[in-house]
């Protein structure tokens, strides 16, 4: 027995999604939204493996504003060292040990990782259990990844249930 | 009104384009891939994202109705360019790609036993190693 609505955070995102992009919010469009984010999780349900969990939507909120604020400033500062002299930049990769499991948790990190202040989340180790970062200033790596740990990953441990 | 609307967008605009300029020097300028795949991730999403925001209050300002269609080219932008990022310095990462850091420790990595070639440099540069901060 197929539950109705199999993935009801996917339907609420693609009805965002749709009313997006018609850009409108007359009653049709809305319909048509709601009818097309009921029909499309529910034929691809196969696909949609691990099921996630949100348990605390507010701290997942203030997460994404964090990582906003992160991300404008990790433009200046990268701004900064692309300006200034080369000196300056000295890379490194540093391995991060994951707390998170799960594929969205991780991939959701990963991302963070990229978009915020010099660095690049470069691999994942096979057995998922560190993540391989890139940076560009990396001759303190424990703070970097102090940063990450209580920034982004601890958050992310709050909101997300682990499957 | 319209002087402050227009010195507002042209400012975002500006913005923009300041950043994308940027991103753009900084390929030219950082020394190896590694480095580079920085910019395009950092600088433009700035650059692009005073660009959106100059063009949804336009649309939104000029034309009946409230534009938000440039909040789905954020978010897509989002949520490719790590990706994009991710999997290039993956493919970097694979061909033994030394930049100016050297390679992350070889334990980390997947091997490849089965072509010669790429197990041979056991050497990756430890510079890296991080030590395990529990």
């Amino acid at each position: 027995m197929k539950p109705l609505l199999p993935h009801p955070i996917l339907s609420l995102m693609l009805l965002g999604l749709w009313l997006l992009l018609v850009n409108s919010i007359a009653p049709g469009q809305i319909l048509l939204g709601a009818l097309l984010a009921w029909l499309i999780p529910l034929y691809t349900v196969r696909f949609w493996t691990a099921q996630v969990r949100i348990r605390r939507p507010l701290s997942l909120l203030r997460l994404a504003g964090t990582v906003l604020v992160d991300i404008v400033v990790a433009n200046l500062a990268v701004a900064r060292l692309i300006v200034g002299p080369m000196a300056r930049i000295q890379p490194a990769f540093i391995r991060m040990p994951l707390r998170l499991q799960g594929n969205v948790g991780v991939s959701l990190l990963a991302n963070i990782v990229t978009l915020t202040p010099g660095t690049l989340s470069a691999s994942l180790s096979p057995d998922r259990s560190e993540l391989i970062i890139h940076a560009l200033q990396g001759h303190d790596p424990g703070a970097i990844i102090a940063d990450i740990r209580t920034r982004y990953e601890q958050p992310l441990l709050d909101a997300l249930e682990q499957r | 009104m319209d002087l402050l609307m227009e010195s507002l967008i042209a400012v975002l605009i500006l913005i923009g384009a300041a950043f994308t300029c940027l991103g753009s020097i900084g390929l030219v300028r950082l020394r190896d891939f590694y480095e580079r795949l920085h910019t395009p991730t950092k600088a433009t999403t700035l650059g692009v994202g005073s660009l959106l925001i100059a063009s949804a209050i336009f649309f939104s300002w000029t034309m009946p109705g409230i534009s938000l269609h440039e909040v789905l080219v954020a978010v897509f932008l989002f949520i490719t360019a790590p990706v994009s990022a991710h999997l290039m310095a993956k493919a970097a990462l694979h061909l033994r790609e030394r930049g100016e850091t050297g390679l992350p420790p070889e334990t980390t990595l997947q091997r490849h036993d089965g072509s010669g070639r790429l197990s041979e440099d056991k050497d990756g540069n430890q510079d890296g190693n991080a030590a395990d901060s529990g």
